[in-house]
């Protein structure tokens, strides 16, 4: 664990340092000729790995099957179009001590407002999953999040059916991937330290996590929470890097998508499940010829995993500490 | 140290415990003898707060415990090691003993009561890099009661620790569980299947019958009182 927080610290400071010193991060990558193909496809995958690594928190640390991860997207992508997009110009005004920064300062405050809402929804969705379990968990956050698509259909302010247009594209690698790599070291750290192993208590057996002293119930609300905030944040950037969001786009599919993600990369496994959002991305852009055929690639894709891997790609390692010299010892 | 007074609980219209008294002396061994279905698992989970009392009282130390949240209960120093060893099955061992240090700061005191507790049950100390679900049904028995300890509670109920496990082994945890009682002074409110073995091990019992307390004595006593002869010692 020691080594694997290390690379993430140095990624983190290589993410941050490359835009620090060039405010766009991408020119500082080192691919920076890549075409505009090959870069969105990157945005997409970044994207899908903040999705992929907070829905994580909820159904792989904390075993609460959770099926409404685009519901909390979909509050994030709104609630931070809501500031730069239909109150763009007062919230320029106010924000007008940046100077030229504004436009980008603005961006960073509705992605956070957006991540702070989703959490808000996240809490909503966590209280009731005090008292569910398995299946009617996974129908109540399924529910929730239909009920937040449909809540924003019906909002005439926000777009209604026809979707918001017009959103300021901001979204670009270097922010993708930087806001991928604090979710990858966040959710790492919270799940790896001392507190965190409540959460894998809590999947393991609620009844002897309570015989700890661990309060289940604020584990299972903290994991919604943290999660939802996530990926309130992808819908933030995924709203600004599109720059057109509809209700559709937050469908039960989409949820549907990051849980495949999931579980092809293993329930609990941080590394696993973020290159399982990133192997799928690439795949949807390789199947978008064969678009029907799409769902019947991931079904395969799931089938052959469950009989070969049933753990998932990187899952049921545990630690890779646990593999070690000197640690694991024959037994 | 551990009192109830007139303990009522159930599960939904079912009452398993019809006022249900008893006392665990400081430093005591205490057992809860009776028949499958008595309630004797019930009364534990009743004390720790798993299932909610329905009437009357739970004291501990002199504070009253009822209907606290059991990770309440927990912290109060009273521990409770479930039915059926419910281990964290994908942790290692050594994640399993920490976690039962869940509520502890103290670095130094978690150190060495986990060199105690390996010290005791030598064969978790051979395994502790192991996946705790795929030890044996006696090793998970071990590791579920080293983790209970591993929270320096004041009181540990234990909840048929034979359950499953080979005589020879069963033995050495008896042994163990008689050992911690010596050494740390811990109070110990055992329920067994075993009456025998029970009754050996502890100083004081009560027999337990559909939900009532049918007879409490001194454990000597009861193992020479016919009635519980003929219905649990088999003579
Ligand atoms: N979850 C439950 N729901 C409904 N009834 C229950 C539940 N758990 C136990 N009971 C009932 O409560 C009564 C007491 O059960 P309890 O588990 O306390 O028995 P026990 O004395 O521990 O028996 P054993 O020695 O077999 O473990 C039984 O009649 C049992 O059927
Ligand atoms: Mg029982």
């Amino acid at each position: 664990m020691g080594a694997r927080s290390l690379v993430l610290i140095a990624a983190l400071a290589v993410g941050l340092v490359s835009f620090c010193f060039t405010g766009h991060p991408e020119a500082a990558w080192p691919l920076a000729q890549i075409d505009d193909y090959l870069l969105n496809i990157l945005i997409l995958a970044g994207i899908n790995v903040i999705l992929a690594v907070s829905l994580n928190i909820v159904n792989g640390h904390t075993g609460q099957f959770s099926l409404g991860h685009a519901g909390f997207m979909a509050v994030g992508a709104y609630g931070s179009a809501a500031l730069t997009q239909l109150n763009g110009k007062a919230c320029l005004a106010s924000l007008s001590f940046l100077g030229s920064a504004a436009p980008l300062g603005l961006f960073v405050l509705s992605l956070l407002v957006g991540g702070l809402l989703a959490a808000l929804a996240g809490l909503a969705v966590g209280l009731p999953s005090l008292r569910l379990k398995g299946d009617y968990l996974a129908i109540v956050t399924l529910g929730f999040g239909e009920i937040i698509r449909v809540m924003i259909q019906n909002t005439e302010s926000l777009g209604g059916a026809r979707g918001l247009a017009g959103i300021p594209n901001h979204t670009t690698l270097g922010w993708t991937w930087l806001v991928s790599l604090i979710s990858i070291y966040c959710v790492g750290s919270l799940v790896n330290s001392t507190y965190g192993r409540g959460f894998l208590a809590v999947r393991d057996d609620e009844i002897a996590a309570e015989a700890m002293g661990i309060n289940t119930t604020r584990y299972k609300v903290t994991a919604f929470v943290v999660g939802a905030f996530f990926a309130g944040l992808a819908g933030g950037l995924y709203a600004h890097f599109i720059g057109y969001v509809t209700p559709e786009g937050f469908s039960f599919l989409k949820s549907v998508d990051v849980v495949v993600m999931v579980i092809l990369g293993g329930m609990g496994s941080t590394a696993g499940v973020t290159v399982a959002a990133i192997g799928l991305t690439f795949l949807n852009e390789a199947l978008r010829e064969a678009e029907q055929y799409r769902m019947v690639a991931f079904a395969l894709l799931l089938i052959i995993l469950m009989i070969t891997r049933p753990q998932g790609l990187l899952g049921g390692l545990g630690g890779l500490a646990r593999w070690l010299p000197g640690k694991g010892g024959k037994s | 140290m551990l009192e109830l007074l007139n303990v009522t609980a159930g599960y939904g219209s079912i009452t398993a415990l019809h006022g249900v008294s008893l006392r665990v002396e400081k430093g005591t061994i205490v057992t809860l003898v009776g028949a499958n279905g008595a309630g004797k698992s019930t009364t534990l989970r009743a004390i720790s707060g798993l299932l909610p009392v329905r009437e009357g009282k739970v004291l501990f130390e002199g504070k009253e415990l009822t209907n606290k949240r059991p990770h309440q209960i927990v912290a109060c120093g009273l521990a409770h090691v479930p039915e059926g060893r419910m281990i964290f099955s994908n942790l290692t061992v050594l994640e399993n003993l920490q976690m039962g240090a869940y509520l502890r700061r103290d670095r130094a005191g978690i150190a060495s009561d986990q060199e105690f507790v390996l010290e005791t049950f030598p064969r978790l100390r051979e395994r502790t890099w192991q996946q705790a679900g795929t030890l044996s049904g006696g090793e998970q028995q071990m590791l579920a009661i080293g983790r209970a300890l591993m929270g320096r509670p004041r009181c540990l109920m234990l909840d048929e620790p034979s359950l499953g496990i080979a005589p020879l082994l069963v033995k050495t945890i008896f042994e163990k569980i008689v050992q911690v009682n010596r050494e740390l002074g811990l109070t110990v409110l055992l329920v067994e299947q075993n009456a025998h073995l029970a009754l050996e091990v502890s100083q004081f019992g009560y027999v337990l019958e559909t939900g009532r307390i049918l007879l409490s004595d001194r454990s000597e006593h009861l193992k020479t009182n016919p009635a519980v002869q003929a219905a649990y010692l088999g003579a």
